[in-house]
This record gives C-alpha cells, structure tokens and sequence, in this order.
C-alpha cells in the first residue's frame, strides 16, 4: 500500500511539475527513481517534522503540490500545531502520508502506534482523512488528491493487505462503497478493517444466517452522511469497526451524526475500536487486533451478541 | 559575517517617520483598546527599511508573484507590520481603528487570508521560517530572484522548530532567504537572558550555515547598508541579529516587561502617547 501511494506520487510528479516530495528520514532506496529523475523536487528533510510541515507549506503557497510521507503518528502528533495552522488554517493543498496506521508498528510498542491519528485529523477544519482497504484501492485514490484545495491525511496500512477493492465500485473521495449490501445489521468500516468486516458477515451468514451489509467509509472526513442516513433506516442495528481508539474516530463519527440528525429515531449502535488506555502488549498488528476484539470471529461474536440484545 | 553594531540604542532622537508609523501603532492600539505595543516599537524601524529600501512589491497587487516575500513570524508585534503596510496602501488606515474589533479584519495576530500583504498566519511561534524555507525553496523551483524575509523574535527562537528550519536553509544554501531577529532582550516573562539565555547567538547562526550581521535594530542608515548587501555570502542563507529595545520610542514602555501586551488601555495613555510620538 506505500509503495502503491509513493509509485502514484511518482507518477503523478512525472506529469506534473507542481509535484514535490518531502520525506523525513525515510528507508534507504524509498522513491529512488524520483529522485534520479527529478532530484530538484525530492526533498529528504530528516527529522524535523516541524519543519517539514512548514516547509511544505511554504511551498504550496507558491503553487507546488506537496507529498509528505513520515511515520503517521509522527506526521499527526509531533507536528499537530504546523498541521493545524500552516496547512488546515491557510487551508493549503499538502498531502500527509502516514505510514503504519492503527497498529501497524506493534512490536515497537506505543511511542509507534498511530491509534488516534483519525481523531486529531478530523478535528482540523479543511482537512480530509482517507484510509484505504487495499493497494489497488490506494492506487484508484491517490491521483484523485492532485487537483484537492485544502490538505489531506491519508492513511497507510501495513502491506499485503488482501484486495478486496473492485475496480467496479469505482472510487470517490467523501463517497463510500457498499461493499455487501445491507440486511438486519449495517457493519461500517474505515481503512483495513473493511476486509475484516467483511469476513465477519460472511460468517455471520454462513452461522446463524444473520444477514449484515458492509459500508466501507474510506474517507472518514468529509463522511459520506447521505449513505449513512440512507442505510441507517434500512437497517436494525450499526455497528462501526476502526483500527483506532474509541475516542473521535468513525464510530465518534457516525454516532454524532446518527444522535444529530435522528435522534431516538437511529438505529441502536454498536462501536467497536481500541479502548481509551496505552497499548500494553506488543506483537504483530493481527495480535493486537485480535486482543482488542477486532479480529473477524471477536467481531462476529460481537455482533451476534449486539444483533441478540437489539433484534430479540 | 561582521558586526555593524555598536550598540547605542535609548536616547537616540525618533525621525519623523518612525514617528509617525508609531503614532499609528497607537492608533491600532486605540482601537482595539489593547495590543502587544512593546513588541511592535521594537519592529518599527526594521519593517520601515524593508518596506521604504529593500523589498519589492506592489501594494496594488499583494500576491503579485515576483514579489519579495516578508513573513512576520512574530505574529504579536503585528501592530506594526499593520503600520507599514497601511502606510504604503495595502489597505487602509482606517482599518487600524477596528483592530481586534469583532468585524474587523486586523486581528491580534495577523492573517494571510484577511489581510492584503500578510504572507503567512502567524501567532504560533516558530512557524515562519520553515514557511519562508518552503517559498525560498519554491523561488529557486520557479527560478524567480525573489527574496525571502521572516522577522523572528527572541523569546520565538526559543522554539526547537526554528532551529529545525535553520538546520535546513543551510543545508539547502539558500541565498535568497534572510532570518531576522528582533533582539530587544526581553520576553513576556523577564530579560532573555533569565529565562531562556540565547547566547551565543550569533555563533548559533553561524554554525547552522547562515553568513550573519548584527545591527543596531534602530539606525535606519545602518539597517539600509546592511539590508543593501545581502546576501551576506553568495550561497549561504543570511541572519541579521537586530538589537533593538522593547518598546522603543515611548519612555515608560522601553525594556519594560509589563508593556509586552497591554488591554484595557484608556484615553488618557492614548493621549500621552500621542503626545510622546508628537
């Protein structure tokens, strides 16, 4: 999924000489071809993500396009009062390309994790948070980002991510994708968690017949109310799935949205994410992901249980 | 990479014109009743030169691409970029009156999007030198001889994130950006030199690749000859350590710490401050 997003960069620099890259301290080899051939606009600025993010800045007053790439939690937390100011107030064209979203970087514990990068992001006015399910999903989405006004975070996942993107289902930014059509229970899912919501319906079909659609809201922000509203009153229960902390992400999202506009009208809503503490164990993300519930059986459990409260 | 200044700063007779840019700080202040008055005086003959000598640009067409970019990056002192740009008809003086009013444009920090000739939104220290490495680097992209100017306060340069920036005009010799320092040794709190000591300061520049003058911030013959010669060095970016005094020009206010922001300021201090700039 980065190399996809760093290959589309490339490309979309090839055509384009409003693009630049900014990367901080980044792996030995990462764009090498961008930067043979096109050494003036590949900046590695190492690792004063303050800077960077001013710097980009700067640059996007003067009419280039900035990709910035760094460790997402480093792009979101280190550097929140340059994204809030020098690009979200000036409401600049910069694109932030955080690697290693969710849990990720689990073995390195959590100084690594990025499990409220959402939440920051989508508390700035003007930006726009995506996180892709899959490489070729990534691949449809990226050249979407050139011509954007304002500043977008997009966030990576860890690679070799199953496809379960169709070509089909076309892709546009703030527009989510139904990607199993909905039944008594509505799953919405941001980023990689879609394949796991995914095969969580599946399994919930195949035991117990109970029939759940799948909404995939790539983009968290601006989030595709219509489709939410749309299904919310065709369906019976919600249950939103985030590779992130409970606090402000797609379920904050979807709840406020449901509370505001139907209040005791909305379905019942069922959140599942990471609890509000520190991560506490290290291990793989499918590990952590598992430990937290969000793994496809914990989530088909989970369910079973909220469709058994609420559907009698 | 020599030092202009000897350093010979209260006492010295105001022109008129550094008068008269005060006396319009204190109609900003007026107006919103409030204002970082000893942040802006220290600021007045700097901006005064850049804008009379040194930069180019055209008030008529603020965003005028060949123009030389100036990023106050202490947004506080606004006042008194507020000043120079009203005086040179960015826009007119009578927004002054409104300052930090509700519908006023001039806020207590200034804004890009607001106000004709303000580079960048600032208030949040140390952000205008990576945005003015960012427009030096995008006028060397486009191979235009604009320069590049931000204006930095001591307490500012506190800031890691300056000394981020810093590391990295080096790195990329960035000729056509300028670093200024209004060195008027005092920060909110106390003298620079309790709370947070920048010595050596020009040493600090240097090592982080800058060529570097010091000058006396308020001698207008001498800011123009320095300000003349840059770049310092062909293919080193340039620092200009100002040594001013806070609050210059209104005897009460000079190297006073209480004078760094002032609110509620009534008629009567208008007035003897009208008087004092007369």
């Amino acid at each position: 999924m980065r190399k996809t997003s760093l290959d589309s960069v490339y490309e979309m620099a090839r055509h384009d000489p409003r693009v630049v890259f900014i990367g901080s301290d980044l792996g030995a080899g990462t764009l090498d071809t961008f930067k043979e051939e096109m050494p003036e606009r590949f900046f590695m600025e190492g690792v004063t993500e303050q800077n960077i993010i001013g710097m980009a800045a700067g640059l996007a007053m003067e009419g280039f396009i900035p990709y910035v790439n760094t460790i997402a939690t480093f792009i979101t937390r280190r550097c929140f009062e340059q994204v809030a100011v020098d690009l979200c107030l000036h409401n600049l064209p910069v694109r932030l390309i955080g690697n290693g979203g969710g849990l990720v970087y689990a073995p390195l514990g959590p100084t690594h994790l990025a499990v409220e990068d959402i939440a920051i992001m989508r508390s700035l006015p003007n930006m726009t948070v995506v996180a892709p399910v899959d490489k070729e999903e990534m691949a449809r989405f990226v050249p979407q980002t050139l011509d954007m006004p304002g500043p977008v975070y997009i966030r990576l996942a860890k690679g070799g991510d199953p496809i379960v993107s169709r070509a089909e289902a076309g892709f546009e930014i703030g527009k989510a994708i139904e990607m199993r059509a909905p039944g008594d229970i509505l799953l919405i899912a941001t980023g990689v968690m879609t394949n796991r919501a995914l095969d969580a319906a599946a399994a919930l079909e195949a035991v117990g017949g109970l029939d759940c659609g799948v909404l995939h809201m790539h983009t968290v922000k601006p989030l595709d109310e219509t489709a939410v509203l749309d299904l919310a009153g065709k369906v019976r229960g919600i249950v939103t799935l985030e590779e992130h902390t409970l606090v402000g992400g797609l379920g904050s999202a979807v709840n406020d949205l449901l509370g505001d506009c139907l209040g005791r009208d909305a379905p019942p809503v069922l959140r599942l994410g990471i609890p509000d503490r520190f991560p506490d164990k290290y291990g793989t993300q499918d590990d952590l992901l598992g430990y937290y519930g969000l793994q496809p059986d914990t989530i088909a459990n989970s369910v079973r249980e909220f469709a058994s409260r609420h559907l009698g | 990479m020599t030092s202009e200044a000897h350093i010979r700063l209260v006492g010295d007779d105001l022109d008129e014109r550094s008068l008269a840019l005060r006396r319009l700080v204190v109609r900003g202040l007026d107006g919103g009743k409030r204002g970082h008055l000893g942040s802006a005086f220290s600021l007045i003959e700097i901006l005064r030169v850049l804008y009379d000598d040194i930069l180019r640009f055209d008030a008529k067409q603020p965003r005028w691409a060949d123009r030389d970019r100036c990023i106050l990056s202490k947004g506080h002192g606004c006042l008194a970029l507020y000043a120079i740009l009203a005086d040179k008809g960015f826009f007119p003086a009578e927004e002054l009156d409104r300052f930090c009013r509700f519908d006023g444009m001039l806020g207590g920090h200034p804004e890009r999007a607001k106000v004709p000739g303000v580079e960048a939104s600032t208030g949040a220290l140390g952000h205008g030198l990576s945005i003015g490495l960012g427009q030096a680097l995008a006028m060397r992209l486009q191979k235009r001889d604009s320069r590049v100017v931000v204006l930095m306060g001591d307490g500012e340069i506190n800031e890691g994130s300056v000394w981020e920036a810093a590391m990295s005009a080096g790195k990329h010799r960035l000729s056509n950006l300028v670093a200024m320092v209004d060195y008027n040794k005092l920060q909110s709190y106390d003298r620079t030199a309790v709370v947070q000591d920048l010595e050596p300061l020009t040493d600090k520049w240097r090592a982080f690749g800058f060529a570097v003058h010091e000058v006396d911030g308020h001698d207008v013959d001498q800011l123009r000859r320095v300000l003349s010669s840059l770049p310092f060095e062909g293919d080193k970016p340039s620092a200009i350590i100002c040594h001013t005094v806070k609050g210059r020009g209104i005897a009460e206010a000079e190297g006073n710490p209480t004078w760094h922001h002032k609110s509620k300021i009534s008629d009567d201090e208008v007035a003897a401050m009208y008087a004092e700039l007369d």
